[in-house]
Parts: structure tokens; C-alpha cells; sequence
């Protein structure tokens, strides 16, 4: 056993040197990642140890990354992208949606698009516009491609190993607010497939679905509604496409109640998805509807009120009181 | 293809050498348009002659001092934790101002996030810049009040609104024109090269400022170009110039030549000001991992504000009492801008909902209408608990 704690930031550190160790094919692609070893160091030391031509820092581009990784993934490269903030995809959404994410299907499966394009995500950093939000569900929505966020350093570690390792282009959210949060990685024993959801907390009266940054408040919620004597389990769906709704479905019915918790807006949001389909599969079992703890439909606002935007303990708690007076 | 390039093309080469990142081109450096040198000697060039009077001058050097006094109080503000974060212009004013005085009334500025020395020629009160980083709002100017637009944060995208404002004015049958601020990074953008097309073929009456410092976070010019930034107009069908970014006088010369151009009906110009950039990127970041220390130190040697100096008092063109006047004034800016900032009030809770649409949206009143009564549900137990 190889145990070691380390920070979320830390351990997809080591995860990317183990990636790019193990195989040749593997390339570092984005903006500040070599000597600087990005803005949020995630890549450090990854350049002095495995050279420029491995950790490639690019042009200011992110249409010019993303389309020139899926050039390099044609050739049989299997680059890991990252794009610097979550705000700055939008010049390479037009390569991830209309490229990146159909090619594989249009060529009848003849070819594969091993690309990885991490992307730091969310709020609660006190930054700038562009800085704090969360377009999961941008991603999600696009067939041909996987979507995943884990919430834990071990996540970060296992799960960057199997995106890197999948054949299927990865949409790979980082909880950026979480990146300093340390845990216990067992770098030796693999866990399970990457879309999986995990329940990180046994509970009988009710459901908390989050996952990235929300896991860590709703397992805060989750005890703070234990010393009120209510029993929450707390689901970390780790993947928001697939969604692993086996897993949320037998929760739910054994819970009989469900609250989705995400940063993103509510409105369209991947809480949306999952009440559907959850009141589609598990009707009977519900014992109240399936409520949704989001972001407002306001662009995200400035760094002062990201409080009242973002969804903390009270609004947790707030709707895990209203599931349960139904 | 040169005689070397095939034989070197025949050539069995390793890979590593053929994929490797391209090193810094050979190329001389090319001419700079210079007006003042760093001793702060008077040049002339043939293209770019400017008369400007003793008060001119003075004006120039007065705008420099105040910008980089306002530059630094925010930098401190920003230690302090008055501000979330700084993008500082340190070695930048002689481009900013320079380009910034050339410019109109009626002229519309589209700046990057680091424009502080062209808000101040705009008229735009220095405090303002101070909220979006201070995190209160995400603007919080009115754009068309002196025709300065909003900073804009995503790398390159002002390049194609002031193209597209250019083309509206060249449409309407005015004479002002647009100027379009990014830096030698932005230059990689898709946006930029496109706004560059756009203006071109539709002949837009913009000026693109680019100032190039150097860096783009950790990445050194060399990363986004093969050629000296300004010989990318040629290619577009319209003419660059590269300008020395740390004289004000030559900044001024080539960018009011430019927007004179422009207002004639002649087209875009790409201006390259070659400056640097003296601090970090923004107070996040930390040069120290990407650069040698004897690069700054050869810049300031360069240093706008005391090349101008070195001419006044030469020329005998400020006196002592200019300089310590200055000085005062800059003392009382720096503390208006200290005190404007702590006194600056978070938003209001319910403000989060004002703006998202100019007509209003139903869902977007609903929400505020749940929210506020979530609001005032602790309000109400706060009273319980009396
Ligand atoms: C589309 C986009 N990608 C990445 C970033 C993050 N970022 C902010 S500033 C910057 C470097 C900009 O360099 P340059 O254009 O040379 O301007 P400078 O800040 O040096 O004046 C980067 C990468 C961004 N703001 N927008």
C-alpha cells in the first residue's frame, strides 16, 4: 500500500507525471504549463522533468489548443489540455462541440479522440469575471462527450488516470476552490470505473446529490442535520455524463427523498436532468419532489456577492428541510 | 524554400529536433519609431514629427506620474486586501498615455483589462477602475459616457467589438474612429486575426494598440510569433508600425498619424508599442518562476517617466516647483484613491438579480422574489430570538 495525504492539486500533480511516465504518447497542452507550471501549479515541475516537447506551452489560443490536440490525438497522442479558467473554453467550445465531440461517430468508429481537456471550475476564489463558473451542463448536453468533476485529492488521482487512460474525449471540471483540500491517496489500489457515483455518506431519511466543489457542503450539511436528528445520505456523482442514475436511484429509494446540490444555475442545470429521470424511475418511492439547490439565472456576479449566489450550508439545509415537511 | 532549408529538409533530422518548439527567431530586431531616446535626447524621424509646447510636454509627463502614483496605490490596496486582485500597467504609461492623448472626444476606446493610463486620458475617474477588482461590480462605469467601453477580461474579443464599432462609424458617415487596446498574447487569438480580416475587407476606420510587454503571464513573446508582431498587418492588407512603447512623444506621433489615417477613410493600422511590462502579471502571479532579474533591470533603464524628465529639466521646460507640485498632487490622489476604495460598500444582496436582462424575464422574478424571502426568513428568526 502506498497511502499519502495530499491536496487535490497535489495528487492530479502526481497523477499527470505517472500519465505522462507510463506513456510517451501522453502530452501536457496549454497556456503557462511549463515553467510557470500553470496558474494554479497543477503541472508544476512537469516540464523540467519530461521536457518541452511533452509539456507543451502554447500560443494564447484555446481554439488553437483544443483543434491542434485533436490533430495530435489523430496521429495517436493523447493529449491532456488544460484551459486556463472555466470562462476561457469558449473560444475552443466551437472545436469541442462540433469537433472534438462528433468526429469519432462521423468516421463510423474508425478513429478514437483521446483528449482530456481539463478545466478549473466554479467560485468561491474571490476572483474576476471569467473566473468562477460552472458550464458543466454546456458540456454535458453534447453527445460524444464524458463529462466528470471528482471532489477528493484519491478522485483527483484515480480519476485523472482513467481519463487519461479512456479512448473518449474527457471533459475533466476541477473544483478549483477545493484544490488546497488535502486526503488520503492509496496511489496502488484502483477503485471504480470513472462514472460511478459513490455514496460518501450513509444516511435513511434523505438524498444530497453534488458533486466537485458541492460534495464538501452537503457532507457539512449532512452532519450539521444529524445533530437535528435527521439522517442524510450524501451522493458524489463524480461523472455528470454518464450520470450513474442506478446509483442515485437506489439511494432514493431507500431515502424517499432528493436534493440536487450544484454551483451551476438551476435553471437547465444537470439538478434538472437528474429530477426528471429520478421522478421517472423511482415515482412511487418519493415521498416529496425532487428538489434543486443551484445558482440564480444572473450571470455570475462579482466577488462580493458570490456568496449569496453560490449555494452554502443554510440553502442546503434549508431544502432538506422543505423535502422533508412534505 | 531557401537552398538551405531543402538540404537541411533532406536531411535525416532526430525527432525531437523536428518537434521541438521553435527557438527565438533569427531576425534583427527591427526599427522603432523613436522620438525621445532613454537618455532623453530628442530624435526626429522622417515619417513622425510632433511640436508640442512646454505645457504640452509637461501635461504628458503630469498624466505619466499621476497614472503610475494611481498604478501603485492600487498594487498596495490590493496587499492590503482591499482588492481581490491588480493587473498593474508598471512601465506601460508612456503607450497608454501616448496613445491615449492622440485620441478624440468622439473617439471610442476598447480597452484590455489594463488600460488605466487611457481611462485617465478618457476622463474616467481613476476609482472607478477599482471596483470590478475590488469585486463590488464587473464594470461599474457607463462606456458611453466618455467613450471608454468596459474592460474586457476574455483574451482578444474588444478586437472584433471595435471592428465592428469602426465599421458602424465608417456607416454612419463620421469621422471619429475606434481604437482597439491587447497585448502580444491576445495576438494568438482567433478573434484578432479575424477582427484584423474584418477591418481590412470593410475597410474600418480602427486602430489596433498593441502593447507588446514582453510576457503573456509566463510566456515570452516568442511563444505566440515567428515575426515581429506589427509585420502582421502586411498580410492583412493594411500597415503596421512598431513604436517605442516607452517614449510618450513617439506614442503619441505614430498613434495620431494612425487614427488620421483612419478618420480619412484609409483603413486600420496594427501599432505594436514595444514596452515592457515591469511588474508581475497581476498581483497572482509570480514572475520569479519565468524570469531572469537582469531583464528588468535592462528596461528600466528605459523607463519612460525619467527619459521625459531628463528632457524637461534639460531643456529647462519644468521648473522644481513643477516637480514638487506634482508631487503633492500625486500624495492627494493616491490618498483619494485609498480612502474612495475602503469606503467603497459591498452590493446590496438583491442587486445579484438587477441588469441579467433589459426587459425583464419572468424566471429571473421568480427567483429574486424566493430569494428575497429566504432573505428575510433569517431576518424573522433573528427577531424570534429576541
Ligand atoms: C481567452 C482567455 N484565455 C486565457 C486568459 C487568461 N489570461 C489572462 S491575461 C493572460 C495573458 C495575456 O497576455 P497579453 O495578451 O500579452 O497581455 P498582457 O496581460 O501581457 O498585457 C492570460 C493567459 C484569458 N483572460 N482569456
Amino acid at each position: 500500500m502506498a497511502v499519502e495525504k495530499m491536496s487535490i492539486a497535489k495528487a492530479l500533480n502526481e497523477s499527470l507525471r505517472l500519465a505522462l511516465d507510463t506513456d510517451p504518447k501522453v502530452l501536457i497542452m496549454g497556456e503557462d504549463v511549463g515553467k510557470l507550471g500553470g496558474v494554479f501549479r497543477i503541472t508544476d515541475g512537469l516540464q523540467k522533468d519530461f521536457g518541452e516537447d511533452r509539456v507543451i506551452d502554447t500560443p494564447l489560443a484555446e481554439s488553437g489548443i483544443v483543434g491542434t490536440a485533436i490533430g495530435l490525438a489523430l496521429r495517436g497522442y493523447r493529449p491532456v489540455v488544460e484551459i486556463q479558467f472555466d470562462g476561457f473554453v469558449f473560444p475552443a467550445y466551437d472545436q469541442i462541440v462540433t469537433q472534438l465531440a462528433k468526429m469519432h461517430a462521423r468516421a463510423l468508429g474508425k478513429i478514437k479522440l483521446p483528449v482530456v481537456v481539463r478545466i478549473p471550475y466554479g467560485g468561491g476564489i474571490g476572483a474576476v469575471e471569467h473566473h468562477s463558473e460552472s458550464p458543466e451542463a454546456l458540456f454535458a448536453h453534447v453527445a460524444g462527450l464524458k463529462v466528470v468533476s471528482p471532489s477528493n485529492a484519491s478522485d483527483a488521482y484515480w480519476m485523472m488516470q482513467q481519463a487519461v487512460q479512456s479512448d473518449d474525449p474527457i471533459i475533466f471540471f476541477e473544483p478549483k476552490r477545493r484544490y488546497w483540500d488535502k486526503a488520503e491517496v492509496d496511489t496502488e489500489s484502483i477503485p471504480g470505473p470513472l462514472h460511478n457515483a459513490v455514496t460518501v455518506r450513509e444516511g435513511s431519511d434523505l438524498t444530497l446529490v453534488a458533486y466537485g466543489p458541492m460534495v464538501k457542503v452537503c457532507l457539512e450539511a449532512a452532519a450539521a442535520a444529524q445533530e437535528e436528528g435527521k439522517s442524510v445520505e450524501v451522493l458524489d456523482l463524480r461523472s455528470m455524463s454518464p450520470i450513474d442514475f442506478d446509483a442515485i436511484q437506489s439511494s432514493v429509494e431507500k431515502t424517499g427523498r432528493l436534493v440536487v446540490v450544484h454551483e451551476a444555475p438551476v435553471f437547465y442545470g444537470s439538478g434538472a436532468e437528474i429530477a426528471a429521470r429520478i421522478t421517472e424511475r423511482s415515482f412511487y418511492h418519493l415521498e416529496a419532489p425532487v428538489l434543486r439547490v443551484g445558482g440564480y439565472h444572473v450571470p455570475y456576479p462579482p466577488a462580493r456577492l458570490e456568496d449569496e449566489y453560490l449555494p452554502g450550508l443554510d440553502r442546503v439545509l434549508d431544502a432538506v428541510d422543505r423535502s422533508l415537511a412534505y | 524554400m531557401t537552398v538551405e532549408s531543402t538540404a537541411a529538409a533532406r536531411k535525416p533530422r532526430r525527432a525531437s529536433k523536428r518537434t521541438s518548439a521553435a527557438k527565438k527567431p533569427q531576425s534583427s530586431e527591427p526599427q522603432l519609431v523613436q522620438l525621445l531616446t532613454p537618455e532623453g535626447e530628442r530624435v526626429e524621424h522622417p515619417d513622425y514629427s510632433i511640436d508640442l509646447s512646454a505645457d504640452e510636454l509637461r501635461g504628458l509627463y503630469r498624466d505619466m506620474v499621476l497614472t503610475r502614483r494611481f498604478d501603485a496605490e492600487a498594487t498596495a490596496l490590493q496587499r492590503q486586501g482591499e482588492l481581490g486582485l491588480w493587473a498593474s500597467l508598471l512601465g506601460q504609461e508612456a503607450a497608454q498615455i501616448g496613445s491615449g492623448r492622440a485620441l478624440r472626444d468622439d473617439d471610442y476606446v476598447f480597452p484590455t483589462y489594463r488600460e488605466h493610463g487611457v481611462a485617465w486620458c478618457r476622463g474616467v475617474d481613476p476609482t472607478n477602475l477599482l471596483g470590478m477588482f475590488r469585486g463590488v461590480n464587473h464594470g461599474g462605469w457607463d462606456p458611453t459616457a466618455n467613450n471608454f467601453h468596459l474592460y474586457t477580461i476574455v483574451i482578444g474579443s474588444q478586437t472584433l467589438h471595435a471592428t465592428g464599432y469602426a465599421m458602424g462609424v465608417a456607416k454612419d458617415g463620421a469621422d471619429s474612429a475606434v481604437i482597439a487596446y491587447f497585448g502580444d498574447g491576445a495576438s494568438s487569438q482567433g478573434d484578432v486575426a479575424e477582427s484584423f480580416t474584418f477591418s481590412a475587407v470593410y475597410n474600418a476606420p480602427v486602430v489596433f494598440f498593441c502593447q507588446n510587454n514582453q510576457w503573456a503571464i509566463s510566456e515570452p513573446t516568442e511563444r505566440q510569433t515567428r515575426v515581429p508582431l506589427y509585420q502582421r498587418a502586411q498580410g492583412f492588407g493594411f500597415p503596421g508600425v512598431r513604436v517605442d512603447g516607452n517614449d510618450v512623444l513617439a506614442c503619441l506621433a505614430v498613434t495620431r498619424s494612425a487614427l488620421e489615417r483612419a478618420r480619412r477613410g484609409e483603413g486600420p493600422t496594427l501599432v505594436e508599442a514595444f514596452t515592457y511590462r515591469m511588474g508581475a502579471h497581476t498581483t497572482s502571479d509570480d514572475p520569479t518562476k519565468y524570469r531572469a532579474d537582469d531583464e528588468r533591470a535592462a528596461w528600466e533603464a528605459k523607463d519612460p517617466i525619467l527619459r521625459l524628465r531628463t528632457y524637461l529639466e534639460k531643456e529647462k521646460l519644468a521648473d522644481e516647483a513643477f516637480f514638487t507640485e506634482l508631487e503633492t498632487e500625486s500624495e492627494t490622489l493616491g490618498k483619494r484613491v485609498r480612502e474612495v476604495v475602503r469606503a467603497m460598500p459591498d452590493p446590496e444582496p438583491l442587486s445579484l438579480f438587477e441588469h441579467g436582462y433589459a426587459d425583464g424575464n419572468s424566471l429571473v422574478d421568480e427567483e429574486r422574489a424566493q430569494f428575497a424571502a429566504y432573505q428575510a426568513s433569517f431576518a424573522d428568526s433573528a427577531e424570534e430570538g429576541k
